[in-house]
């Protein structure tokens, strides 16, 4: 694995940016550059700076710079018996790290256990006076200082350049099935939310085409037993399904409409907006392919406290994210301006004015 | 404008315009400004650290909680929000010159909704009642603080409070959805969403555990999970400290996370079994607590699989509980450490660093070696799963010189956590105690970077001010500024 150390570049890059007022556009393996607003700006590539830092599988604990391919450290994982249990989708192979954490993006599994910024433990990063700084640290626990680590997760490079990031990892788990069940969609709803007060070892649930698939994950044993009291055919091949709707390879999005991600919570029942769904995260991020202008979208989802994401296709120089309360917004400027005071860093990415 | 005797400046007419005036927007007994009405606010769970508030404002609607902070604004004062005041770190602690906000009016639930398994709290409902409230539907609450029977879940935010089951199920932090707060100015936000991310900044991760630096949370609404089938807890004996540390590494390299997994040293086990009568074995060297919990099925596999490690960590005895109540019995010790260790010594000073587990075995040799260096005994909690230490350092506070023996002894713990690559503080939180500590753990400009975070919500300085981050300037006082790269940070401020 190729390991690299380039952040006294970055940090030259950043300090010539700051200098002469260019704005950069940090990029990683590119393979994001569809989500959120287009931004403008040099290229500031952190591919090179590359490599697991430090791998202890008895601390749960893994750091490594954030130009480390994502498939590089699934990889040392996977041989430590060990996984990223946010189930980060790649969309794409020359996914990285910091592009994964910046862009907040989890899995299937986010809802059973914990989402990419909820793993996360400590950073290291370039902020918008080019100076190296460290927030959280490589322990479980660590209450000193704001949480400025998860605060660098979803906000798509906005605040400052991540150069390491220590997360928390977790063993794989010995077995795991998935059951499925035709169903309608009202059904699944149900039955989803129904888990949520049993104590049953599920670890992804969804709606796709008339089933609801349900993954269940523990010991052998427990496994087992779980299917035995939760009833329904066993999917033969499991991983590649989770894989495929992960990363978005189910013919579902391939679509020439755009795709929104609409956030519920999860016992809401179907809403009634034209246009195909799935259903991830046992309902509560709910994928939507339709020609109904966002606005609208919007409107009928926000009656039910849910927000919308365009997440591809579309035009990308509107309001991809939810729009933020007036108050809110206030706070969004004043955060982005402690952190980036020159306005340096992928200007307009989340909202015009940030 | 003079002075008041803990130095901070108070400007008496100003003083009595916000009495007055803080008469009018909340009804007569809820304005406390008689000394002995201020009693009881004068400190936290940190009691080393005293001082009386100019006035105690208990507001019970938010629209109070506004207008009180939209007063202090207009006025300039300083605003100092407390809970149930358990905080082991001196956040609550009053300004003589402030208001000090209680939130303890705030007791209700407001709402269980076991279809989305979330509930909606007010600030001051008692950690433990929220489990209690959800068990009707087979849920509970899982940050488990060992106060929870008292502390509040606005403090548990504020201070991202976790508790003995935190390596399996998170903090604070991994257990709520969306807050309530009102900022200085007098700004009501909702951060977060009742949907499981919202869009933009985290300012849900950065607002817990901001030590009421931040905003004021006047409403929390937090995830509940599904009862686990059943939790079984084993109880291990070792005759050395080092074999039992192992043990704990062994147990998580075998891919079995425990619910909670705890040690404890010979003159904590000695002083819980004589408070809790748990039956702990005392002639042991540590004793580990490991709770496995899950299905049925999941549990008594790894309760054997458990058993086989600890025997082959060197364990002199292990011990299953037979039923629920010699589980509770196993815990009970555990979790009346703090006051069992009270009762063998008339003080002692609890300290909350924590380490990358593999350095458990150097850390507490190099504690036990200060600890005759000292000639101050030292009985260890240790959360083992999370690399969360408890020192408890024993003394005597009326012994000439004791309390400033203990604090170095202390303060050299806490830099020996950040050397071997740990925190300052795992749960406490820094507040008044460990002010000076965070100038060993972040160099000048991360500090100021927190500064920078604190002044976007707000920009005056007035929300519980003097807490948490400390000043360059106070670092440079303390003389323990970070030394980055053998250069010092900001070459061109004053050194005192």
């Amino acid at each position: 694995m190729l390991e690299r150390d380039i952040s006294e570049t970055l940090q030259q890059q950043v300090h010539s940016a700051i200098g002469n007022g260019t704005p950069l556009k940090i990029e990683g393996g590119n393979s994001k550059a569809f989500l959120g607003r287009e931004t403008h700006g040099e290229i500031l590539d952190i591919s090179a700076h590359c490599g697991i830092v430090e791998h202890d599988p008895r601390e749960l604990v893994l750091t490594a710079r954030s130009g480390t391919p994502l498939k590089d450290i699934e990889a040392a994982l996977t041989e430590a018996g060990q996984m990223l249990a946010f189930e980060p989708p790649h969309y794409g192979d020359n996914a990285t790290l910091g592009g994964t954490i910046a862009c907040g993006l989890s899995g299937p599994r986010r809802p059973f256990c914990g989402s990419a910024r909820d793993f996360v433990l400590g950073c290291k990063l370039i902020n918008g006076e080019g100076e190296i700084l460290r927030f959280g640290g490589q322990v479980i626990k660590n209450v000193a200082g704001y949480d400025v680590s998860r605060l660098m997760v979803g906000a798509y490079g906005t605040l400052g350049v991540l150069l390491e990031i220590s997360l928390k990892v977790l063993p794989r788990p010995a077995a795991n099935h998935t059951l499925i069940q035709e169903c309608t969609q009202a059904e699944a709803i149900r039955k989803m939310s129904q888990l949520l007060s049993q104590p049953v070892p599920v670890d992804a649930a969804c709606y796709h085409a008339g089933h609801c698939y349900l993954r269940l994950s523990g010991s052998e044993q427990a496994v087992k037993h779980a299917h035995e009291h939760l009833g329904g055919e066993m999917l033969e091949k499991s991983a590649p399904f989770w894989h495929t709707l992960r990363e978005h390879h189910l013919p579902f999005f391939d679509s020439a409409n755009p795709l929104y991600r609409v956030m519920v919570k999860p016992a809401v029942p179907p809403l009634e907006i034209t246009g195909e769904w799935l259903l991830d995260w046992g309902g509560a991020q709910r994928w939507l392919v339709s020609d109904e202008p966002i606005a609208l979208i919007r409107e009928r989802v926000a009656t039910v406290g849910g927000h919308v994401t365009q997440f591809r296709g579309g035009a990308h120089n509107g309001e991809i994210f939810q729009p933020l309360a007036a108050p809110l917004l206030v706070i969004h400027q004043r955060l982005k301006a402690s952190f980036d005071p020159h306005g340096i860093f992928n200007q307009g990415r989340i909202y015009a004015n940030l | 404008m003079s002075v008041s005797e803990d130095g901070l400046p108070c400007n008496h007419d100003v003083h009595e315009d916000l009495i007055r005036k803080l008469r009018k927007l909340l009804p007569p007994e809820a304005v406390l400004t008689d000394k002995e009405d201020l009693r009881p606010f004068e400190c936290d769970g940190l009691s080393v650290y005293r001082r009386l508030p100019l006035v105690v404002a208990l507001p019970e609607t938010i629209a109070q909680v506004q207008a009180i902070m939209r007063l202090c604004h207009a006025l300039q004062v300083p605003v100092v929000a407390r809970g149930a005041g358990t905080g082991l770190s001196g956040g609550a602690l009053p300004l003589s010159n402030g208001v000090l906000l209680s939130l303890a009016k705030f007791k209700r639930i407001l709402h269980i909704d076991p279809e989305n398994a979330m509930a909606t709290l007010q600030p001051g409902v008692r950690n433990l009642a929220i489990s209690e409230a959800a068990a009707a539907y087979g849920l509970y609450y899982a940050p488990d603080p060992s106060s929870q029977i008292a502390c509040t879940i606005g403090g548990n935010v504020a201070e991202n409070s976790g508790g003995v089951h935190c390596l399996k199920y998170g903090l604070t932090v991994h257990n709520i959805l969306m807050l309530k707060v009102v900022t200085m100015e007098g700004e009501l936000l909702t951060i977060g969403a009742e949907t499981l991310d919202s869009p933009s900044y985290d300012l849900l991760a950065l607002m817990t555990g901001s030590e009421g630096m931040l905003a004021v949370i006047v409403e929390v609404t937090v995830k509940l999970l599904a009862k686990p089938e059943r939790a079984q807890v084993l109880l291990a004996a070792f005759d050395d400290v080092f074999k039992a540390g192992e043990a704990v590494g062994a147990i998580i390299a075998a891919g079995i996370i425990p619910a909670g997994l705890e040690m404890m040293d010979k003159v904590a086990i000695q002083a819980a079994e004589d408070f809790a009568h748990a039956g702990y074995p005392c002639n042991a060297e540590a004793i580990l607590l490991c709770e496995l919990d899950g299905t049925n099925a999941e549990v008594s596999e790894h309760v054997m699989e458990v058993r086989e490690i600890l025997h082959q960590s060197g364990a002199t005895e292990v011990r299953t509980a037979v039923n629920e109540a010699e589980r509770q019995l196993f815990w009970k010790g555990r979790k009346s450490a703090f006051p069992a260790v009270g009762r063998i010594s008339p003080d002692y000073y609890c300290m909350d660093g924590t380490i990358p587990r593999r350095q458990l075995p150097h850390v507490l040799r190099q504690i036990s070696l200060w600890s005759e260096e000292y000639g101050l005994p030292v009985a260890n909690v240790f959360h083992a799963g999370d690399g969360n230490l408890h020192p408890l350092i024993l003394f005597d506070a009326n012994k000439d010189g004791e309390l400033a023996r203990t604090e170095e002894f202390g303060q050299r713990i806490l830099q020996l956590c950040v050397e071997v690559g740990g925190s300052i503080t795992g749960e406490h939180g820094v507040g008044m105690e460990k002010i000076n500590q965070m100038c060993i753990q972040f160099k000048a400009a991360e500090l100021s970077q927190f500064h920078a975070v604190k002044a976007a919500f707000d920009p005056d300085g007035l929300l519980n001010p003097g807490k948490a981050v400390p000043t360059l300037q106070r670092c440079a006082e303390f003389g323990a500024m970070h030394v980055h790269h053998g250069q010092l940070p900001h070459p061109e401020l004053e050194r005192f």
